[in-house]
């Protein structure tokens, strides 16, 4: 079976969006988060990949690129137990009440 | 995966952002965890967002140009793309996957995607563009490229074979375009001037010698 990421050749009219965003801070951040992490032996590209592609279909397709990035580190951090998700929820709630 | 905020984004190619989202919120508090906890430091992710926004085309448009006036470099850049950069002093890093240079000629145009995500020689080009890592691109281009190319405003002539190079997690590809008319007697950096990043991943020719 066609895995979600596998789109050659996939039935599609649309344009080419040409246009270019200039990238966020948080998705510079979390790009160079997976190098750091890839550096010192805590992640690899497969890993990701492996996250990346199992993201259900409907969720992939809307998920902006740095989206799927953000995921797919946050699902390794959790399951090489670096960080848990309870702590990342309390984390996040903090930093938003700020 | 959270579903608490699922933002609707309408056009899924677009890779806009509106407002800090909640994967942007989720970023935050990972990367303060990860500081906080020892797994690395906010210098170490600091000097890798520097490192990725100091890379540019204009890297990869050296070595074209480079490769315009030097037909011995070109040959070595064609068959070991990362022993003939070394040779010049552009080490790649040791973890870069493998890099394939092609070039374009009168007889055939190469260009590149990555159908399965946004492999990208990085380490030649910068970050790869939002076009380069939509659905659609990654759909079409490997079907039907001569209109894709088209949309970038490149007609490619009928006897001119088209192959388009799908990239991997461990192969690269960038393109040696053709070098543009009228261009005889430039040096490296006039003729780097010429080259864009589009015309190193196919979808585009070099600016034109005269503009």
């Amino acid at each position: 079976m066609r895995g979600v990421h596998d789109r050659g050749g996939l039935p599609d009219d649309t344009p080419i969006n040409r246009e270019e965003h200039e990238l966020m801070d948080w998705e510079r951040r979390v790009d160079a988060m997976h190098a750091v992490l890839g550096s010192k032996g805590l992640r690899s590209t497969d890993q990701m990949r492996r996250v990346i592609e199992s993201i259900p279909k409907d969720e992939y397709e809307q998920m902006t690129y740095y989206e799927r990035w953000a995921f797919a580190l946050e699902t390794l951090v959790t399951e090489n137990e670096l960080l848990s998700t309870a702590e990342i929820d309390k984390k996040m709630a903090e930093l938003m009440s700020e | 995966m959270s579903n608490e905020q699922q933002v609707n984004h309408g056009d899924h190619d677009s890779e806009s952002e509106i407002q800090p989202s909640y994967y942007a919120s989720r970023a935050k508090a990972i990367e303060a965890l990860l500081v906080q906890k020892g797994v690395m430091t906010t210098n170490e992710i600091n000097s890798e967002v520097n490192a990725m926004d100091s890379k540019s085309p204009a890297d990869g448009a050296k070595i074209v140009a480079l490769a315009w006036l030097d037909d011995s470099f070109k040959t070595k850049l064609l068959a070991n793309a990362s022993e003939a950069l070394e040779e010049i002093g552009y080490k790649l890093p040791d973890e870069t996957p493998y890099l394939k240079v092609v070039e374009n000629s009168e007889d055939i145009h190469h260009v590149v995607v990555c159908t399965l995500c946004s492999c990208y020689p990085r380490m030649l080009l910068g970050r790869p563009p939002d076009w380069y890592k939509s659905l659609a691109y990654r759909s079409r281009v490997v079907v039907s490229p001569r209109e894709v190319m088209e949309e970038f405003g490149l007609r490619l002539s009928d006897d001119i074979e088209v192959r388009v190079l799908d990239s991997t997690a461990d192969l690269r590809y960038m393109v040696i375009p053709r070098r543009p008319l009228g261009t005889d007697g430039f040096d490296q950096e006039s003729l780097a001037a010429l080259v864009t990043r589009d015309s190193m991943i196919g979808v585009s020719d070099p600016l034109s010698a005269h503009f």
